[in-house]
This record gives structure tokens, C-alpha cells and sequence, in this order.
């Protein structure tokens, strides 16, 4: 019974409770809801209630007076309160030779005259089969992949790059143009330039050998550093790409991000000679690219 | 009749019929159907169409880059501002501005400056060549970094795209890795004094310290034998091993379903 639906349980328990039958998480009956709900009782509450009413728990097609395979006193494990069900139905449908009276006469009536029949071998209204599980819809529907907004790589996407290329192109090579790159004089290892630096993005790594032991600045930190970031994505579990839900990961990295900035700009352009700490509008700047 | 120059429009009509004739034999060729493939709007002529469109993409080299549709989201450039790409853009610059470099540029003790020297001032283009790589490295660590920070406060390194935020990571690092062994090449006091500094660092790493220096330096101390091992792992194989990451890098970006859907 683990694959019927919970909503449709919880239909069929209140249709048997408006219906006045038992109810089968209470008395522990292995029944299904289709039955409670394809066979209502006989004439109760007028003939309009004998079609199923339609949705998720007409699984069962609606009870009818077909089958009339009575005989044998197997059971086939049908549960007792069906059986005694079906009968009672049997008997008021057999008794319905003028529909107009049950429908107006009530229930009580049509029952109290059935006769008991003979124990039968099927199911309600003379079925054969039983239910044996619901299969959700998703699993054998085929599924359609949700239509997306989407638009041609030809024109959008190429324009946009084309453009894009066109305009950094253009930034470099008049930036090229106007700004020589520096070239020093030839290398000497004799004379040892004051200060001396590395590249502008290892100067943050250069500032920390100031305050730390060369090994923790220029291998621990980097290579921690480097670790954690490549691990970001096993470390932050978080699904939601909504910065609203993200406030700690953007804080964690942001924070990240602006110490090595601090540590690069401190390192480019407020150290002098003897690395020493200098303001760059009183000093000057010691820094090449 | 209205062309105004009096001289009739006898001998361009002709003109136009000769260059039809041409285009159509052309385009009949067995070398132009060998170079076009069947559908390439070569063949067939392009007019706007959702059709043509397609078949652009699907008939160019750039559907190794591109799918035929894309999110339309992803084609906002206040999303990506196109940091990826340009880094892409930039390696491509770099690499053929680097080729121009590598003409006039001997990796040796003797010839390395002096060849820079040259470079600069006797080489047509030489010295606008050396800036725009100069500046475009510098530029690249830029929008390689940039680019990382746009990734990330999309989200974008969350599942499934784990595996090529950390791809991205090993690019960053080979990126400046790139940018470090070129410093080196010039020979000037900059460089030799940068360097230094840089790899100083690394004799501290703990273990294989002096191991390590001494493989990347090729000697104790930095030398021509340095020069010459930093020339080979800018221009080759650190080039190479970028390359193969930056191929895995863009063939994720569309089998992880492309770039990260709006916030």
C-alpha cells in the first residue's frame, strides 16, 4: 500500500467516514481506496452517488452488477468487509428494478430486504483483478523537458563577442601604443635594487613574509589558501544561488578577496626602500609593472 | 539609365554578368565544396532565418566552442561581462604576440637583453608588439581573477559545475605561473631581482625545499641555465598543460549545461 498516494488515503478515509464505513487505518484492514470509492453503499444517499466522481482515486473503474460468478466458498483473500459489501450492493441492485424508488426511498429500505447471497469468488461488482500498487505518473510518463527562453549563438552570442573582442583589442593595442613596458637596465647581480619586488600579484605573499616565517608566507599560506579555493565547491553545500541565502559564502570570500587586494595594494605602493612602510604622496611610489 | 556619368552603363552591366558568372562557377568548384561543408551558408547563401541561423554554428569550427542556442540570459553581458571569453581573448593575443617576440628573442645570458634592446628599437612594430604582450599578461591575471570573482558570487562552482570551478582554479594558477616565467625573459634588473624574490619563496617549501629551487632555477642561483628553462616553460609547456585545461574548462561549460541559470 506504500505507493497510493497519501492525499488519496486520506480522500477515501473521509468518503468512508461521510459513508459511515469502517475506516481502514483504524481497523487495520488491507484494502484499497479505489474500492471504498467505486462502491459506494447500496442506494445511500441517492442514485447520483453511483458514478465515481472523477480524480486521483478512481484508479478502480465504477462498480457494476456484471459479474455474477457466485459459487465456491474460496474467497481469494478478499477482505470479509468487502465481500460482505459487494453483496449487500448485489442485492440492492437486483432489488432496483425501478431506480426512481431506491433514489427516493433511502438506503435502509433497499438493504433490509437483500437476501444473503451466495459467498463469491471475486471482488466487488464481480471483479477479477485487484488493485496491486499505483504507479506514479512520473515514472513511466514520458517527460518533457521545460521549454526554455532561448536564442540563436548566430547572431547574439557572436555579436556580443565579436564586439567585446573588437573593443578590448582596441583598449590594448592604444594603451600599447601610448605606455612603453619598462625594460631596466641589463641584469646585474651585484647590485641589488632597494627596494626590490616581486610581481605585483605575488606582493601580497611578499607582504606576508613581513610578518611571517618565509615557509608560512610563502608556501603555507598560499598553498592553504589555494586548497581551500579549489575546494569551495565541497566545502559550501549550500544549493541556492540566491545571494540572499548566501550571506556567509559571500561574506567568507569577500573577505578573502579584500585581504589579498589590501596585501597587494600595501605591497605595490606603500612600501619603499628597505620595504619599509612609506605613504606614497610623501615617498613616492616604488613600483614597476 | 540614371547613373549620371554619361559614359551609359554598357561596360558595367557587362562587369556585373562577368562577376556572376564567376561567383557561380565558383561556388560550382570542387575546391569550394571541399573547403564548405554541405549547408554552410557558403554554399547556400545566407538570409536571416531561425534555419540559417542554425546553420552557421553548425557549420564552423566554432560549434566546438558554441551549441547552435544558448539561454538567453547568457547572452547578457551585465551577467558574465564577458571575463571568461576575454581571458580566452587574451590568451589568443598573448600567443601571437608571443610568436612575433620569439623571432628576435635568444633565451641566453649574452643575448637575451641586448635582443629585447633591438627589439624595441630597431624591429618594425617591435616595441608596440612587446607592450601589448606586457600589458595583455598583466591584463589576463586581471580578468582570470575578475572572472573567478564573477563565478563565484553567482554560485556558479555549485553542483553539477564542482569539477570546473576547480579546473578554474588550476587555470588561475597556471595563469600566473605563465606570467611569472615570462617576467623572467627580459634579463633586466626587474626581472632578475623579481624573480628572485619569487623564488626565494619557494626554497622555504618544507621537504623538497632546495630540491625544488634547484629543478626550476636549474642551478643554486638564478643564471642563464634558468633563463633557459623558464623560456622553455613559457613558451611550450606551460602553454601546452593551459591549453588541455582551458579545452576541458569550455567543454564543461556546456556539458554541465552552460553558464548558471539568472540569480
Amino acid at each position: 500500500m506504500a505507493e497510493v498516494p497519501d492525499h488519496l488515503l486520506q480522500r477515501s478515509r473521509e468518503r468512508r467516514k461521510a459513508l459511515g464505513l469502517p475506516v481502514p487505518g483504524e481497523e487495520g484492514g488491507d484494502e484499497a481506496p479505489v474500492a471504498a470509492d467505486a462502491a459506494p453503499p447500496a442506494g445511500g444517499g441517492g442514485g447520483g452517488d453511483l458514478p465515481p466522481t472523477g480524480g486521483g482515486g478512481d484508479a478502480g473503474p465504477p462498480a457494476d452488477d456484471g459479474g455474477g460468478d457466485a459459487g465456491g466458498g474460496d474467497t481469494g483473500g478478499i477482505p470479509a468487509h468487502l465481500l460482505e459489501r459487494s453483496k449487500r450492493r448485489r442485492a440492492a441492485l437486483s432489488g432496483d428494478a425501478a431506480p426512481a424508488a431506491a433514489a427516493a426511498g433511502g438506503g435502509g429500505t433497499a438493504t433490509a430486504v437483500a437476501a444473503p447471497p451466495a459467498p463469491t469468488a471475486t471482488g466487488p461488482g464481480g471483479h477479477t483483478q485487484r488493485l496491486l500498487t499505483v504507479v506514479k505518473s512520473g515514472s513511466i510518463q514520458q517527460t518533457r523537458a521545460e521549454a526554455q527562453d532561448k536564442v540563436h549563438v548566430w547572431p547574439h552570442l557572436l555579436v556580443i563577442e565579436l564586439a567585446s573582442i573588437l573593443i578590448l583589442l582596441a583598449a590594448v593595442t592604444v594603451f600599447s601604443a601610448l605606455v612603453r613596458a619598462p625594460l631596466l637596465s641589463l641584469s646585474d647581480f651585484n647590485k641589488t635594487p632597494n627596494p626590490s619586488k616581486a610581481p605585483w600579484y605575488f606582493l601580497g605573499l611578499q607582504e606576508l613574509l613581513t610578518m611571517f616565517h618565509p615557509m608560512v608566507a610563502g608556501v603555507t599560506i598560499p598553498g592553504v589558501g589555494l586548497g581551500l579555493l579549489a575546494l569551495a565547491p565541497f566545502i559550501d553545500k549550500n544549493p541556492s544561488h540566491k545571494p540572499k541565502d548566501r550571506k556567509f559564502a559571500i561574506a567568507i570570500f569577500t573577505m578573502f578577496i579584500m585581504m589579498w587586494s589590501v596585501l597587494v595594494i600595501i605591497g605595490s605602493f606603500f612600501r619603499g626602500k628597505g620595504f619599509n612602510f612609506v605613504f606614497p604622496w610623501n615617498d613616492g611610489i616604488f613600483f614597476e609593472l | 539609365m540614371a547613373n549620371g556619368n554619361g559614359n551609359g552603363h554598357g561596360p558595367r552591366v557587362r562587369v556585373g554578368a562577368a562577376l556572376e558568372k564567376f561567383d557561380e562557377k565558383m561556388r560550382g568548384s570542387q575546391a569550394w565544396t571541399a573547403i564548405f561543408r554541405p549547408g554552410s551558408v557558403y554554399r547556400r547563401g545566407y538570409t536571416d532565418s531561425p534555419r540559417n541561423r542554425s546553420y552557421v554554428i553548425m557549420n564552423n569550427v566554432l560549434y566546438h566552442l558554441h551549441p547552435v542556442k544558448v539561454k538567453r540570459h547568457s547572452v547578457k553581458v551585465s551577467y558574465t561581462l564577458c571575463l571568461g571569453g576575454l581571458s580566452f581573448f587574451l590568451f589568443i593575443l598573448l600567443t601571437v604576440t608571443g610568436i612575433f617576440l620569439m623571432f628576435f628573442y635568444r633565451p641566453t645570458e649574452a643575448a637575451a637583453w641586448p635582443d629585447i634592446k633591438t627589439l624595441e628599437t630597431a624591429v618594425t612594430f617591435g616595441s608596440l608588439v612587446r607592450n601589448m604582450h606586457r600589458w595583455g599578461a598583466h591584463l589576463m591575471v586581471l580578468s582570470v581573477f575578475l572572472h573567478m570573482c564573477r563565478v563565484f558570487y553567482h554560485g556558479a562552482y555549485k553542483a553539477p559545475r564542482e569539477f570546473n570551478w576547480v579546473i578554474g582554479v588550476v587555470l588561475l594558477l597556471l595563469t600566473l605561473l605563465l606570467s611569472f616565467t615570462g617576467y623572467l625573459l627580459p634579463w633586466d634588473q626587474l626581472a632578475l631581482w623579481a624573480v628572485t624574490v619569487g623564488t626565494n619563496m619557494m626554497g622555504y617549501t618544507p621537504v623538497f625545499g632546495s630540491s625544488v629551487k634547484y629543478v626550476l632555477l636549474g642551478s643554486n642561483e638564478i643564471s642563464g641555465d634558468t633563463l633557459l628553462r623558464w623560456y622553455v616553460l613559457h613558451v611550450l609547456l606551460l602553454p601546452f598543460v593551459i591549453v588541455i585545461f582551458m579545452a576541458v574548462h569550455f567543454w564543461r561549460v556546456r556539458k554541465d549545461g552552460g553558464i548558471t541559470g539568472p540569480l
